[in-house]
């Protein structure tokens, strides 16, 4: 049984480590905006590009 | 839905959606309603940016009128605005109120395919604010914002910085604290529930760790995330006055003490769970205290009307100076369409100042040399030149805001705080006489016990929780229906009103829906004369009349003149024409009357387009329905429309015309000094006063991104409809708070008939907590739904 010493260690630690990322992610902003990036992920860059410029040449 | 959309498609605006006029502009095979939206169609197009219509139909706005920025070449005002600047690259956020769809979002960060020098950009749309980094070596913060505007997003800069107010809005660290309690109550949980389901003898090893563990845990617990408790009762106490975190402060210190001795001495498991589950309870009624709406601004003063920066004469030359650094007998510059930003008299130019900010009377005052002219007023003619006589912080409008008697003189105490004294009270009470009578049965252990326990079951928890829960369900009711509550707090004080004061135009009646009318006689030849010439003009009646008009052809004219804000003149197919105001009209006319656009056709008097305010909708059930409070009516504008007035309200409503900003407001303050609780319903600055002076002040609009003075709630113009029932609800919120406290008493009685005994066990006071407050936040959710339902509100 004196193994649930170490597990408890770990299980503690594992939180621990949760927290942290947490508090990182937290004071980095990355919570600051939630919805933006929702909508920002859906613009294709690249096909969109030569779409509009086909767009452009057929018009 | 779309369909319709695309069949209407071509009769729209390809940039910006608005109805085709029946001249139209034409560019690569789309038509646009104007030459603005044709120009920034080309700069799109010329930068490859037209995905900007892909995303979305019709995502673009009217263009608007250029404005000057010189400002924005000086450095001091540069400094001020800029969140970082290195070397050669600056930061800068701007909030631009023309954010509105995913095809903003796209434009606005593909700014470097315009401009090189712009490195990027990110956007925070629920913010409607945009960062943009950029090399100021090679592109000036004027030109930036030139940039911006030519595409269509003309950013805001006022001196009320609402960027940095928005990110300092939200409470940062109760986050993190909520995080570190959610993260204590988990861990404390897992260790005490071998103790919950009991320990077999060879497990006993554990139990002094895990209660160890457990104290370890509830040291953060009780000193971090709790500490906000222990200060606010401490200063509470310092003022001789009891308030809600008095009796939390004392229950997290006794759970904490008991858990702490138990634990050294080794004579229990202690209450660590209670404590951690408790604290975090605690924070996240807090928090939801505290959400707030992310693209509301409620803090609004003239500072978010006024501009950053005004024009300076200075030994004859314009110089752009920020407007804190105006100083008395500075001589300012104002254009058509700016501001007056301080008490100034007039020193050179004809003034026509739009003075609606101040007084809600629409139509231009004309002023002569040497008059004042009041801070906020607008000018819509020539540039003037004016002397300040007083500096900007103390003008009239501004004295508005610098008024002593705001409400913070009066007591506001909401239901909480009021119960809360009473309740430490009776705890202390019963926690006396159960240590007492134990004491004189010589049974000190008992006595201890039995006292802490007392005060950790009676825990008022609920109604800390209880209020943010109910209150908090309310207001997303309310915003469902366009109703946007500050705050918690504001619903109970909404809950109290007796008197409503509404304001008369732009709040029982609508801006959005004016109609044009014309008085006289005009042939349809005339007509599109009359169109012809006003085409020139930018001004915004002009393009009512225009639209309300509709003609299909214009003549061209020749000897345009146009004298801002006053009046245009031209010769048309030989005829002369004039369109204005009253007082620039070549003949004489006895019947017209003061306001409207005036139409001399070759020096016949035609007659007169006037817009007519509607009253909005369903005014006179709502009024009906108000009966019960005691109303009046306070109007900026003339008596002109009594007679409507009468016919809505009953005759017991005061109504009164011509109240001056201050006015109104020495009314709401005489009514609160009768005792009466005052909500007051306003638009525009002019009521700024009296909204903020009464006890709950709705702002009125019809566009939520508006500008809208400061208040406690705005309120959509087509949900006012709504207004009596939305009183109705948050008074039931009011009794659903109550009697979830009786709740929560039945609750602690149980729990007290244990604690007296002194046999609390910390499994029961662990399992009590959690039911009790689950079901009272499943009573608060599911009883707000229903009073909302028979309130008609969903």
């Amino acid at each position: 049984m004196n193994i649930l010493y170490f597990l408890v260690g770990c299980s503690v630690l594992m939180a621990l480590i949760f927290l942290a990322a947490f508090f990182w992610a937290y004071k980095t902003g990355q919570n600051d905006d939630v919805h933006t990036p929702g909508i920002r992920m859906l613009f294709d860059d690249e096909v969109v590009a030569e779409k509009s410029e086909e767009d452009h040449f057929s018009s | 839905m779309e369909d319709q959309y695309k069949t209407a498609a071509h009769t729209l605006c390809y940039h910006c959606g608005e109805d085709l006029p029946k001249v139209k502009y034409h560019a690569e095979d789309k038509d646009f309603c104007c030459a603005g939206c044709m120009a920034v169609f080309k700069i799109l197009s010329a930068n490859n940016l037209c995905n900007y219509y892909v995303y979305n139909n019709n995502p673009g706005r009217q263009f608007k009128n250029e404005s000057h920025l010189e400002y924005l070449d000086e450095p001091k005002i540069i400094d001020q605005l800029l969140d970082y600047k290195h070397e050669s690259s600056s930061i800068i956020t701007f909030y631009i109120p023309a954010i509105h769809c995913s095809s903003c979002i796209w434009l606005l960060e593909h700014l470097y395919k315009i401009n090189s020098a712009i490195f990027s950009s990110r956007i925070d749309f629920l913010k409607k604010q945009v960062t943009i980094s950029f090399n100021h070596d090679e592109i000036s913060l004027r030109k930036l914002v030139e940039t911006l505007n030519q595409i269509g997003y003309e950013p805001l800069i006022s001196l009320q910085d609402i960027v940095k107010e928005h990110s300092s809005s939200v409470d940062k660290a109760l986050v993190l604290k909520i995080a570190v309690a959610g993260f204590l109550m988990g861990n404390v949980m897992l260790f005490s529930f071998p103790e919950y389901f009991g320990l077999s003898g060879f497990e006993q090893q554990f139990q002094s760790l895990f209660g160890w563990l457990n104290l370890t845990f509830s040291i953060p617990a009780a000193f971090y995330c709790g500490r906000d408790y222990f200060t606010s009762a401490i200063t509470s106490l310092k003022h001789r006055h009891v308030n809600l975190d008095t009796p939390l402060a004392l229950i997290i210190a006794v759970l904490f003490l008991r858990t702490a001795f138990e634990v050294v001495f080794g004579t229990g498991p202690g209450f660590a769970d209670t404590l951690t589950g408790l604290v975090f309870l605690l924070l996240m009624g807090k928090w939801l205290k505290q959400r707030t709406y992310h693209h509301i601004s409620f803090d609004r003063d003239y500072r978010s009307y006024f501009p950053i920066a005004v024009t300076t004469l200075l030994n004859g030359k314009e110089k752009p100076v920020a407007i804190n650094e105006v100083k008395i007998g500075d001589r300012l510059w104002i254009r058509s369409g700016e501001l007056v930003p301080a008490d100034a008299i007039l020193m050179k130019g004809d003034a026509w100042m739009d003075m609606s900010f101040v007084t809600g009377e629409s139509d231009p005052v004309h002023k002569v040399l040497g008059e004042i002219i009041y801070a906020g007023g607008r000018q819509t003619s020539e540039a003037i030149e004016l002397e300040v006589i007083k500096p900007v912080s103390q003008s009239y409008l501004t004295g508005l805001w610098n008024n002593d008697n705001y409400k913070n003189n009066f007591e506001k105490q909401n239901f909480n705080d009021s119960v809360a004294k009473y309740f430490s009270l009776g705890v202390f009470l019963i926690a006396f006489a159960a240590t007492g009578y134990w004491l004189l049965q010589n049974d000190s252990h008992k006595a201890w016990s039995a006292f802490t326990a007392v005060i950790i079951v009676a825990c008022p928890c609920v109604l800390a929780l209880s209020t943010p829960f109910t209150l908090s369900a309310i207001l997303s009711v309310f915003d469902k229906k366009g109703f946007y509550v500050k705050n918690t707090d504001a619903v109970e004080e909404l809950a109290k009103c007796d008197t409503l004061i509404f304001d008369k135009t732009g709040t029982l009646t609508s801006n959005e829906n004016a109609e044009i009318i014309f008085s006289g006689m005009i042939t349809d030849e005339e007509k599109i004369i009359v169109a012809s010439l006003l085409r020139n003009s930018i001004h915004p009646l002009s393009r009512h009349i225009i639209k309300a008009l509709n003609v299909d052809r214009f003549y061209s004219l020749s000897d345009y003149q146009e004298v801002v804000g006053k009046g245009l003149t031209a010769k048309i197919n030989g005829q002369s024409i004039y369109a204005g105001h009253l007082s620039m009209l070549p003949v004489q006319v006895a019947s017209a009357g003061e306001s409207g656009v005036h139409i001399v056709i070759d020096h016949v008097y035609k007659g007169c387009f006037d817009i007519r305010q509607q009253w909005r909708p369903g005014l006179e059930q709502m009024i009906l329905k108000l009966s019960r409070f005691n109303l009046q009516v306070l109007s900026g504008d003339t008596d002109k429309d009594r007679w409507m007035l009468d016919a809505i309200f009953t005759k017991n409503t005061t109504i009164s015309f011509r109240q001056s900003p201050h006015q109104k407001l020495d009314a709401v303050l005489k009514l609160q000094q009768g005792g009466n609780k005052v909500m007051m319903l306003g638009d525009g600055l002019n009521d700024a006063g009296a909204l903020k002076q009464s006890n709950f002040g709705i702002a009125l609009t019809d566009n939520i991104n508006n500008f809208t003075p400061g208040c406690d709630a705005i309120l959509k113009g087509s949900a006012l409809n709504y207004l009596p029932d939305f009183i109705q609800l948050s008074k039931d919120g009011l009794k659903i708070i109550k009697t979830s406290f009786a709740i929560a008493i039945a609750y602690n009685c149980i729990g007290i008939y244990f604690a007296v005994q002194g046999t609390l066990y910390p499994l029961v006071a662990a399992v009590l907590m959690p039911i009790s407050t689950v079901t009272i936040i499943s009573f608060t959710t599911l009883a707000t739904r229903w009073f909302a339902r028979k309130n008609k509100l969903i």
